[in-house]
């Protein structure tokens, strides 16, 4: 028997569906966040190098990664609402931007706190550091115009545009701060050269990583289920709903 | 027609001629804000003077992005130009070329002018005004996504700054690098081959963009 996907492009079909998700991953990620803190925490061994101060690695990658896989994520969401006007993909890109932010947020943030026992510094400007700092700068771009515009359905279209093409230029931005830094030669630290982890290391991080997955996924899906209510508030499904008590 | 918008908004800033001047001397008032605020040094201010000079010319050519469309949008020019068989990408080019004659080529032919200011050798100059040159185009095309976004915005103008400015980083890095290149005695180039890189790539994909961008602002 196949499964008719399209019919959870409805927003009143994904959003009971949404519902029964959300538990789901929201008790994956917390089972994931226990055993990946308790390998980061207890498990890994000390770095000979960098100490017990490497440990931030387990929140500072995972976030780094998210941060700049959710905007490819949320581009691509939105360039699909742009594309076949169907309304959940956008809703889904604007529910996205939100935890990318706080992502890139927590990296720069963790970064910081990682670089000042290591490097001596909080901050260098180094080509990572400041092509995350510019990815903030998109994602803050992208909700700003959304919050501006108030019409939904413009607001989607218009930051669809503005999220594809910050993604065309990611690479570009990318590259060029990575050459701007080279031929400054200004940072002489680098986190290019990451020596070779412990094998318990990388398991910590990587279980850290499903578990902002889950996380990421579960927050966006329940960011979804209210942006659909706000906008089909009107409608008579929303009034069922409201009537049946189980919002 | 695509000749018609240029001759079109160029006669209009001609007409109006604060519009210009007030750009050209926000750039050089700010370029001027530099020395007094960190101190007469000159062997500082040398090596300051290509970022400072990229840097007031973004903002510069930045702050007029308003004017763009926002004119036509309030008279209903722009409807009546989205209505029209042309295509609208060849019009945005129109609106984005005219944009750059009225603000960009000011910014370039005052640009040497500063740059002795700030103690520049002349073949630095030289290297500088050829970056503006190739650069402030690629502003103007990048800048007409922005204003088209945000056309008819509450708060557009300070939002066109969070929109484009981070897209307008490559060109700020590359049209700087070009000057601290020559003059650390280096080839530059490749600095002004990457510029004309985007340069070709945003007049291809900008005004389509801008295009889109004025459709779903109108609708």
């Amino acid at each position: 028997m196949a499964i008719n996907w399209f019919k959870y492009s409805s927003p009143a079909s994904f959003y009971s569906l949404a519902g029964k998700m959300i538990p789901v991953f929201v008790f994956v990620a917390l089972i994931l966040l226990a055993a990946g803190l308790y390998v980061g925490f207890f498990v890994a061994p000390t770095d000979f190098q960098q100490g017990e101060a490497y440990r931030i690695i387990f929140i500072h990658v995972p976030a780094a990664w998210m941060s700049m896989f959710l905007y490819v994520v949320m581009a691509f969401w939105a360039g699909i609402g742009l594309a076949f006007n169907t309304r959940l993909s956008s809703m889904l890109a604007t529910a996205i931007a939100p935890t990318g932010a706080m992502f890139t947020f927590i990296a720069l943030w963790t970064g910081a706190l990682w670089g000042k026992p290591m490097w001596g510094t909080w901050w260098v400007w180094d080509a990572r550091l400041t092509s995350e700092l510019i990815l903030f700068f998109l994602y803050i771009g992208f909700m700003s115009l959304q919050a501006a515009i108030d019409d939904p359905r413009r607001a989607d279209k218009a930051g669809a545009i503005i999220a594809l093409v910050g993604v065309v230029n990611i690479p570009i931005i990318y590259f060029s701060v990575q050459w701007w830094n080279t031929l400054h030669q200004g940072a002489s630290v680098s986190v290019n050269q990451a020596p070779a982890m412990a094998s318990t290391m990388l398991t910590g991080m990587l279980i850290m990583v499903f578990a902002s997955w889950m996380y990421s996924i579960a927050v966006i899906l329940k960011r979804t289920r209210i942006i659909i209510l706000e906008r089909e508030s009107h409608t008579v499904w929303v009034a069922e709903l409201q009537k049946k008590g189980a919002m | 027609m695509f000749m018609w918008i240029i001759k079109r908004d160029l006669l209009l800033a001609i007409r109006r001629q604060s519009d210009v001047l007030t750009t050209l001397f926000f750039f050089i008032i700010v370029v001027s804000l530099f020395p007094l605020s960190v101190g007469p040094e000159m062997n500082m201010l040398r090596t300051m003077a290509p970022g400072v000079v990229w840097v007031a010319a973004l903002l510069a050519s930045m702050l007029s992005l308003g004017r763009m469309f926002s004119n036509d949008y309030l008279d209903g020019t722009l409807e009546q130009m989205l209505l029209s068989p042309q295509s609208l990408s060849l019009l945005v080019l129109g609106k984005a070329l005219a944009h750059w004659l009225v603000t960009g080529v000011p910014l370039v032919l005052m640009a040497p002018v500063l740059g002795i200011q700030y103690d520049l050798p002349v073949e630095a100059l030289f290297v500088l005004t050829t970056a503006l040159l190739l650069g402030t185009p690629v502003l103007s095309l990048i800048g007409a996504i922005g204003a088209a976004l945000t056309l008819g915005l509450r708060g557009g103008g300070v939002l066109v700054s969070l929109l484009v400015l981070p897209l307008y980083i490559p060109v700020l890095i590359f049209g700087a690098g070009a000057v601290e290149a020559n003059m650390a005695g280096v080839g530059f180039d490749a600095h002004l081959s990457l510029i004309g890189a985007f340069l070709l790539v945003s007049l291809v994909f900008a005004p389509w963009a801008a295009a889109s961008s004025l459709r779903v602002s109108l609708e």
